[in-house]
């Protein structure tokens, strides 16, 4: 089957019922998105298709066959993305990193859909799981970001 | 975690040099030191290494001038990679910026934590950080020395400026890049001069983590993302009771042939599948039907199939007598006798699991000169080295360990044995003749995490008749960490046990800090702050019971017995001022909620902590608003990292404290996933505001730290606002209703 990741398209001859997550990273080497749960309760995972947030980890292949698939490794490609990229650095957002591709990714398709988020927009959106706490420094970096 | 510290040095000494340690991963560049032939570099190390003092163990000046550094301890968001280029930058006169940092290799150069290493015990920094600062200083005066000699001049006449080494008089200077052939050939100084600390430039100063834009944009590679050619996939199934052992596989053939499986295989404890890809294998060792058997008696630590946490609990609560006196201050019977009013209580938490977003892995090579390789997410690379030696059969100077960044670890990455993946990765590469990764799903990884120790304490205080404690006597009832795994003297009380309810700064003349040991049937480790992640829990809030039974304000009461330890009622003061001066409650807020704060204290890995959190109950759900924290840690490298581990650790003693919770029934654990074990939300964090007060004290550590405080903080403004006392955790069981039943 044909994917589109990044602009870029991929023939994949795989079970029709793989996860998105694991053809991106075992398939295609592209290892930014993360595996946290696998059960769709951590959004380490967090990619965007059709610009919408996705946890890839429950997403199957086949569903998303003919959308435009954006991971993390593409990220300053994209305008919104580059200023929440930048927005991260300048908050020091990560600590250890690893759930961070998915809130990148995550806020990234919150600005897409709405550039001036209010508290509640923010609120219903980033609500990936942290377990380094870096949650008050993430709805800071996304403020900034929709300034920016 | 004196216990462990200590008891590591024993597992520290015996280790053989991996070869990787001396010739280093050089990426083109000479490494600055004596450069020696391998043979004689292993003659010389047989000799006394002094850890900390070899400058080419850990810098490495490439020919820009930019510094590739080799850190004993491991980042996995604490920020010690960033810490370890201020303090060792600063010194060298190099920008931070300038600095690339990963795990050194085990060697004996690294040991700098008392003869051995670990990342732990929030010991990094302070432990190494006059050794780190030597060395940097070392290193800038070897360059000094090579450039005095190009360029005909006395050393004296030389300084430098970040990267390079600089004449005044003739007005020239050599970058530090152009240098290195000739520095390397020259001896490390004895004596060095370090800089005055009012000069600092990095140290002291928030600089900015080196890896956070990797890290946001998905380029950061931990364990989990590695790859090596050749490769093959590994996912296991788990004996449900840890001694269980496969018996029948029925569907093994039907397995086998399963896409992209390679292979089917038999491990202690576990099943494996081998395939092309880890959802194959997941997906084939997930369908195997295995039979398993009840565990042989002899085997050490079986999981009992009747064990409960219920019972458990049961057994702690009733383990008779006053255990063994871990402190013992003046006459406590006498003191309780005599006193005007006794207050007692019963307290207990709960077992813990890590939950750090990255599921354990192990990527395991076998090399062809002999040597195996592995990259496993650890906080101890001579502990994994010495035991994947045992593992493999080979000479421990044999592996070869990488330590990739860690996606969160809080205790998670020390050597457990059954919940460390890193054997079985070994034994599937020894059987298949390929490298491996193996991952453990995050339902295998709440199956055999090892977890925080559930415990029970009894306390019973005397007051006077003005309501002043004058007697203190705790009984805690479990197992600590650091016995279980460093080794356990039966006359002794292991301190991570007792840490936290021992050691308190409160003037309470007469005290008896006793501990019952009980037999752990669970398999127990570390968790972010250990034994103070409850202790600081009982003891505090217990604090505000002897308060309100002798009449007299928490917060007050504690001032009162800090009279005669300045530092720790100037970080009183500071906590109760940073929150805008402290009021109990309950009171109604300006958005008309009604709330109500609490105050804690602790004295964790040798900072000090004051904690303050505003609290209310809303559609009968806890809201914590606003967690205060004044913390002094003596002296600080980094206080934007401070903060921001602050914060880490505030979200983690706030997530015990409300929601976490391992329940065990018929020796299975009830949740295998973060949708049966709910860590905190996002709309859960409260704010957090930090205060750093550096005393002067000799330096503390921070990545703990700023947990103990926080579930007593809570509990207590939760029973401002209830009326009733909060003994149990986490708080998701306590019932809400105002002057109900507990």
């Amino acid at each position: 089957m044909d994917l589109t990741i990044n602009g870029t398209k991929h023939q994949i001859d795989i079970e029709p019922e793989t996860p998105l997550l694991w053809v991106l990273r075992d398939e295609l080497g592209m290892t930014g998105t993360k595996y946290g749960c696998g059960v769709a309760q951590c959004g380490a995972c967090t990619v965007l298709v059709d610009g919408v947030a996705t946890r890839s980890c429950v997403t199957t292949v086949d569903s998303v066959v003919g959308a435009q698939i954006t991971t993390i490794e593409a990220i300053e490609e994209d305008p919104i993305g580059q200023k929440v990229v930048q927005a991260w650095v300048a908050h020091q957002v990560p600590q250890c990193g690893y759930c961070q591709s998915g809130q990148v990714m995550a806020a990234t398709a919150l600005l897409k859909e709405t550039p001036q988020p209010g508290d509640e927009d923010i609120a219903s959106a980033m609500v990936n799981l942290c377990r380094c706490g870096t949650y008050n420094a993430i709805i800071a970096a996304v403020r900034d970001a929709a300034q920016a | 975690m004196n216990d462990m510290f200590i008891k590591s040095r024993e597992i520290g000494k015996p280790f053989k040099l991996s070869r990787r340690g001396f010739i280093g991963a050089s990426l083109g560049a000479l490494a600055l030191g004596v450069v020696v032939p391998a043979g004689r570099a292993r003659a010389q190390a047989a000799q006394a290494v002094v850890p900390g003092t070899r400058v080419s163990a850990f810098i490495e000046i490439r020919p820009d001038s930019t510094v590739l550094f080799r850190s004993a301890f491991i980042e996995g968001g604490q920020g010690i990679f960033t810490a370890m280029a201020q303090i060792v930058g600063e010194e060298l006169d190099v920008d931070p910026a300038n600095f690339t940092v990963e795990g050194a290799p085990p060697g004996p150069d690294y040991l700098l934590i008392g003869g051995a290493r670990f990342t732990g015990g929030s010991m990094s920094v302070r432990m190494s950080y006059d050794a780190m600062r030597k060395l940097g200083a070392s290193a800038r005066m070897m360059l000094m020395q090579a450039a005095a000699t190009q360029l005909d001049v006395p050393v004296a006449e030389l300084s430098t400026e970040p990267g390079r080494v600089l004449h005044a008089k003739s007005g020239r200077s050599i970058p530090y890049g152009e240098l290195v052939d000739a520095a390397a050939g020259l001896p490390v100084p004895e004596e060095v001069a370090l800089r005055d600390s009012a000069d600092f430039r990095w140290i002291g100063k928030p600089v900015g983590r080196l890896d956070a834009h990797d890290k946001s944009t998905g380029k950061a590679q931990y364990s989990i993302d590695l790859k090596v050619d050749g490769m093959l996939y590994a996912a296991v199934q788990h004996s449900p009771h840890l001694g269980g052992e496969p018996d029948s596989l029925q569907n093994e053939a039907e397995v086998a042939g399963m896409p992209g499986v390679h292979s089917v295989h038999r491990l202690p404890g576990a099943v494996a599948v081998v395939a092309n890809s880890w959802w194959r294998a997941r997906m084939a060792v997930e369908a195997l039907q295995v039979t398993w058997t009840e565990p042989a008696p002899d085997v050490s630590r079986a999981m009992p199939a009747d064990f409960s946490t219920e019972a458990h609990l049961a057994a702690l609560k009733a383990a008779p007598g006053d255990g063994i006196a871990f402190e013992e201050e003046g006459d406590v019977s006498a003191a309780l006798a005599g006193a005007a009013k006794v207050v007692e209580a019963s307290y207990d938490a709960p077992y813990l699991a890590h939950g750090q977003l990255e599921p354990p892995s192990a990527l395991v090579r076998w090399n062809e000169d002999g040597t195996l390789e592995l990259w496993a997410p650890n906080q101890a690379p001579e502990m994994f080295q010495a035991h994947a030696a045992k593992v493999a059969d080979i000479e421990p100077g044999q592996v070869i360990v990488h330590s990739p960044l860690l996606g969160g670890f809080f205790g998670r990455h020390f050597l457990y044995e059954t919940a460390n993946p890193f054997p079985q990765a070994i034994l599937l590469s020894k059987a298949v003749g390929r490298p491996i990764k193996l991952i453990w799903s995050r339902e295998e990884e709440f199956l055999r995490d090892a977890l925080r120790p559930m415990s029970a304490v009894r306390f019973r205080a005397g007051l006077d008749a003005d309501g002043l404690p004058v007697a203190l006597h705790a009984v805690s009832a479990g197992e600590g960490p650091a016995g279980r795994w460093f080794g356990r003297d039966p006359d002794k009380v292991d301190s991570t046990a007792v840490e936290g309810i021992a050691g308190k700064v409160y003037a309470i003349k007469n005290r008896r800090v006793g501990h019952i040991h009980v037999d752990d049937p669970a398999i127990i480790g570390f968790w972010r702050s250990v034994g103070h992640s409850m202790n600081d829990f009982f003891y505090e809030t217990f604090f505000d019971e002897m308060a309100d039974v002798g009449g007299h304000d928490p917060y007050e009461l504690r001032h009162r017995l800090l009279a005669d330890s300045p530092r720790h009622r100037n970080l009183l003061e500071a906590v109760a001022e940073l929150a805008g001066g402290w009021k109990r409650g309950p009171f109604e807020a300006e958005d008309g909620s009604r709330r109500a704060r609490g105050v804690a204290m602790a004295s964790p890995f040798g900072s000090e902590v004051a904690t303050i959190a505003e609290v209310s109950i809303q559609q009968g759900q806890i809201v914590v608003h606003d967690i205060w924290v004044a913390i002094d840690p003596g002296s600080i490298v980094n206080p934007a990292i401070i903060e921001a581990q602050v914060n880490s650790a505030v979200a983690l003693g706030l997530s015990s404290a409300l929601l976490e919770e391992v329940v065990y029934v018929d020796g299975v654990p009830q949740a295998r996933n973060y949708d049966g074990y709910p860590i905190l939300t996002p709309d859960q964090m409260p704010r957090v505001h930090v205060r750093i007060v550096e005393s002067g004290a000799p330096m503390g550590g921070i990545g703990e730290p700023g947990v103990p405080g926080v579930p007593p903080a809570v509990a207590n403004a939760v029973s401002t606002l209830t009326g009733r006392r909060v003994r149990s955790l986490p708080l998701s069981k306590f019932s809400l209703e105002e002057g109900g039943a507990t």
